[in-house]
């Protein structure tokens, strides 16, 4: 067997610097974040990027956190769900969440809400999907919120209350940027 | 603080319900569409579930799962794993499970990992320092077998009848004989798992004697009896903490592999262990919904009134299991027809055990029996809703005990209705270009259950309430209802009540499971508060009839009181217990709906399109209509799963799950679930419980799948009979 190696690597988590020893490559992304850094917000599905429960965003990008080693993150911008609002200072999508009953059990909601995150500004940088009428310019239609969301599985199936929850600030969004 | 001065309120449902105490309270918020209380920390990743939140020194357990169906282990390389980085330990202990225990079982389930029933079953526990060293070398280990043939399928096999699961009344053969029109017709649905979204996790610690588990179970009171059972140590020694359970829907009802083994390793090594089981034991070696083979056979004259009912199921379990899959639970009082036959047959095989799933019995029945209803209502050219509406029974035909409450016929009227039934055309008849588009409807029943429950409410003396029982909230909404309840019959605003759950160390409830976790330990709660009613009653010299409470203060004879100073000082506490009674037996208590579904297939691909489900539900007071509302969303996914997607698939050469993990057993995704309408009826049911409350999960995934498969063959002609309606089984069949 290969003798354990330090393998040390920096995240940006939630905009803090995180200096992580690693002395074992295997550690996937999810498991770094929960185990290591305490970030148990961040659910275990399925450990095999079926199910989304373990979303986060690197750099800008929605991952599956489970199918990533942490070794190949040094000097990645991470967020979780704890970095984007806590209980009395919610985001606008956990306050939607909550609001619509996005969620029942809510062990997918950390990857759902990360998901939505992510999924909006990549509406907005106008990045069509299978259900795109138009490819160049999708619109905000349910079916592309449901599209864009089915990687994130919910066995309580709370779908047509995350739709109405993405939807809601969505459309609260959408007159800011226009007075822009 | 002072002692609190305690009143217990023990209540039995001998009789119906006359107080109604939550029709005549004040404060407003039951039934209210109010937010979860937990809500916040759901959304925002604080809220722990069973493996979070891990003591200091916590090492980590991987199961490692035989590879053969039937048979002995023999040997195993424990030296080699031992040796491997990082590995403390590899547990062959007898007392490790062979199965979950079922729900409500209250003892150990079958033990003993060296005698082999299924693929996948655990064989050894390997314990290392981290999750990384103990996959790795459980993946290490090689028992070594003494095989025997398995019993692969129940296919061909032969069935066990137990004789008090069948039924015959009058002559069926006859009726069918002499019938109008008559059904005889063989569906099957298969094998089903429950795949929540949080695998089963156990994080165990020991305190001299004391084990602490935090696990993701359902029943706590059932799981802590049946964890020290299995551990041959006391129950007053075991303490289960379940605050957050990240889905359940049966599948967590009884202790399983993972709560055991981490108690065993860490007793054996001094320090806390986590056992969370991969996705792929979760669905291998946990439990699912048996498959069944039902034949089902419906009489009627020329007017569509049904002269004869006959249900008989074919299911599996392994050996040992006393549980089997309760298909035909609701067809005794459904419908009316005087001659009646219920067969049930259960087959032995070497697979995963088969346990409850979301509504165990009716789930699987129900659809079945509405697939033949259609089925009939076509034979005899009567509208389907018409057909169900001409026979409901005026009481349970198989007693002659009268309903509790029957709406089926509201929710049938006003869900057509809701819905426009009256647009559906014949079979076949509506076409939109590549798509075939059909409508279709059936009824869902279910049976209500009270289940005994206890709980306690505090008022201190700062005029806020805490409500503690050992109920779980699996996503059902028990934090929500349980905090509603508590503070409409106190009076007080929502966020002056606080509701601690989850906890086996607080007082007993029912669990969740059966749809009866609401009725029951909600009931608990409103006693427990009407105990304290009770208190406050006499310190205003009034009778608790006459007392009203409302935003923190007592109104009674002209007079309002803040809380506050009618306490002055002291600690309320209520006790309540509700126990099931006469009701029980004296009365058939259902739950009712109808549903309908709208779907396109197209004639190209067989690709079926669900447009639109629409459902209509009565079911007793609704507690909160938000937290409700979900509930039925979720079980109306559910029946979209049984209908299109779900299925597990076994090796026919040795019974293993094949496609057990989420890419291959197909939950309904986002794009999967269309608009959905959910409507409640008005209704409380007296004989239920003292809230006049009844259960709802279940119910909603009730008939689901049948209006699906109903619409399936409204738009194409083509009846499957052979559930989920794939596109394999369209496809050479399209018009």
């Amino acid at each position: 067997m290969p003798a354990p190696t330090d393998h040390p690597i920096t995240l940006t988590v939630n905009g803090t610097v995180e200096t992580l020893v690693l002395a074992d490559p295997r550690v996937s992304l999810l498991d770094a974040l929960r185990q290591r850094l305490g970030l148990t917000g961040t659910k275990k599905g399925c450990d095999h990027g079926q199910c989304g429960a373990c979303t986060v965003i690197v750099n800008g990008r929605r991952i599956n956190s489970c199918l990533s080693l942490a070794v190949m993150h040094d000097g990645d911008a991470i967020t979780t769900i704890e970095g984007l609002g806590a209980p009395g200072a919610l985001a606008p999508l956990q306050a939607a969440f909550l609001h619509h009953d996005g969620f029942q059990c809510g062990y997918c909601t950390p990857g759902q809400i990360m998901s939505a995150t992510a999924m909006l500004e990549e509406l907005r940088a106008g990045w069509p999907s299978v259900v795109s009428d138009d490819l160049t310019a999708p619109a905000l239609s349910d079916d592309e919120i449901r599209e864009r969301m089915s990687g994130n599985l919910c066995r309580c199936a709370a779908y047509p209350n995350i739709v109405a929850a993405i939807r809601a600030v969505a459309d609260a969004a959408a007159p800011a940027e226009d007075a822009a | 603080m002072s002692a609190p001065i305690e009143l217990k309120l023990h209540h039995t449902m001998d009789r119906p319900d006359s107080d109604n105490l939550l029709d005549r309270t004040a404060q407003g918020v039951i039934s209210a569409p109010l937010d979860r209380p937990e809500g916040p920390l759901k959304v925002t990743g604080r809220a722990t579930y069973a493996d979070e939140d891990h003591p200091d020194g916590t090492v980590h357990g991987v199961l490692a799962r035989a590879s053969v169906a039937r048979g002995w282990v023999v040997g195993m390389n424990t030296a080699e794993v031992r040796a491997m980085p990082g590995v403390l330990d590899v547990i062959r202990d007898p007392r490790l499970l062979r199965s979950p225990a079922q729900g409500q079982a209250s003892r150990a389930p079958v033990q003993n990992p060296a005698e082999i029933f299924y693929v996948g079953q655990p064989v050894a526990l390997v314990v290392a320092e981290t999750l990384e060293q103990a996959r790795h070398a459980a993946l290490a280990i090689r028992p070594d077998y003494e095989a025997r043939e398995p019993v692969a399928t129940a296919d061909g096999q032969p069935c066990e009848t137990p004789p008090a699961k069948q039924a015959t009344q009058g002559d069926l053969d006859a009726a069918m004989t002499a019938a109008a029109h008559r059904i005889d017709v063989t569906y099957t649905t298969p094998a089903m798992s429950h795949a929540a979204m949080e695998p089963h996790a156990a994080v165990a610690s020991w305190d001299g004697d004391r084990l602490t588990v935090r696990s993701s179970n359902q029943m706590l009171k059932h799981n802590v009896a049946e964890l020290a059972d299995a551990l041959g140590i006391r129950p007053g020694n075991v303490r289960i903490l379940s605050q957050y359970v990240g889905g359940g829907f049966g599948g967590k009802l009884g202790i399983s592999h993972e709560a055991v083994a981490a108690a065993i390793a860490a007793r054996r090594l001094g320090r806390p262990v986590s056992v969370a089981l991969h996705r792929r034991t979760v669905f291998e070696a946990t439990m699912r919904r048996s498959e069944t083979r039902q034949r089902v056979r419906l009489a009627c004259d020329a007017d569509g009134r049904l002269t004869g009912v006959g249900h008989e199921a074919w299911v599996s379990n392994l050996k040992g299991e006393r549980f089997s899959e309760p298909v035909t639970q609701a067809t005794p009082f459904t419908y009316a027809g005087e001659n009646r036959v219920i067969g049930h047959h259960v087959a032995r095989v070497n697979q995963t055990t088969a346990g409850s799933m979301r509504a165990p019995g009716e789930a699987v029945g129900v659809p079945v029996l509405e697939c033949a209803m259609d089925e009939l209502a076509e034979a005899a050219g009567i509208d389907p809703v018409e057909l169900r509406i001409r026979n409901i029974p005026s009481e349970d035909p198989s007693t002659g005990k009268p309903f509790s409450s029957n709406r089926l016929e509201d929710c049938l009227r006003a869900g057509a209705e809701a819905f426009g039934w009256a647009d559906r055309r014949l079979t076949g008849q509506r076409r939109e270009g590549e798509w075939l588009i059909g409508m279709g409807m059936a009824s869902a029943v279910r049976v209500n259950m009270l289940e005994t429950s206890e709980a306690t409410v505090i008022l201190l003396a700062d005029g806020t309430a805490r409500v503690e029982t050992d109920m779980t909230d699996i996503g059902t909404g028990s934090y929500a209802i349980l905090t509603q309840i508590a503070a409409e019959a106190l009076g007080l605003p929502m966020d002056r009540v606080t509701t601690v759950l989850g906890d086996s160390d607080l007082p007993p409830a029912s669990g969740s499971g059966g749809s009866f976790g609401a009725a029951s330990a909600g009931s608990a709660v409103m006693l427990a508060a009407q105990a304290i009613r009770t208190q406050l009653a006499r310190r205003l010299g009034c009778d608790e009839a006459e007392l009203t409470l409302k935003d923190g203060a007592a109104i009674a004879g002209n007079r309002m009181t803040p809380l506050t100073e009618v306490l002055a000082g002291d600690v309320l506490k209520g006790n309540g217990l509700i126990k099931p009674g006469k009701t029980e037996k004296t009365v058939r208590q259902a739950t009712w709906g109808a549903q309908f579904a709208e779907v396109a297939v197209s004639a190209l691909t067989g690709e079926v399109r669900l447009r639109r489900l629409a459902a209509t539900f009565a079911c007793g007071r609704i507690l909160n209509e938000k937290t409700a509302r979900s509930q039925c969303l979720g079980g109306m996914a559910f029946g979209i799963g049984s209908a299109l997607t779900e299925e597990v698939m076994n090796d026919p050469r040795d019974g293993h799950f094949v496609n057990r993990d989420m890419a291959e057993y197909h939950i309904p995704a986002n794009l999967d679930v269309p608009e959905m309408t959910v409507t409640f009826l008005p209704d409380r049911d007296p004989h239920a419980n003292p809230m006049q409350a009844k259960g709802i999960g279940e119910l909603a995934c009730c008939g689901t799948a049948g209006a699906i498969m109903n619409a399936i063959h409204n738009a194409t002609g083509i009846r499957v009979r052979d559930f989920p309606a794939t596109v394999d089984k369209l496809l050479d069949r399209l018009p």
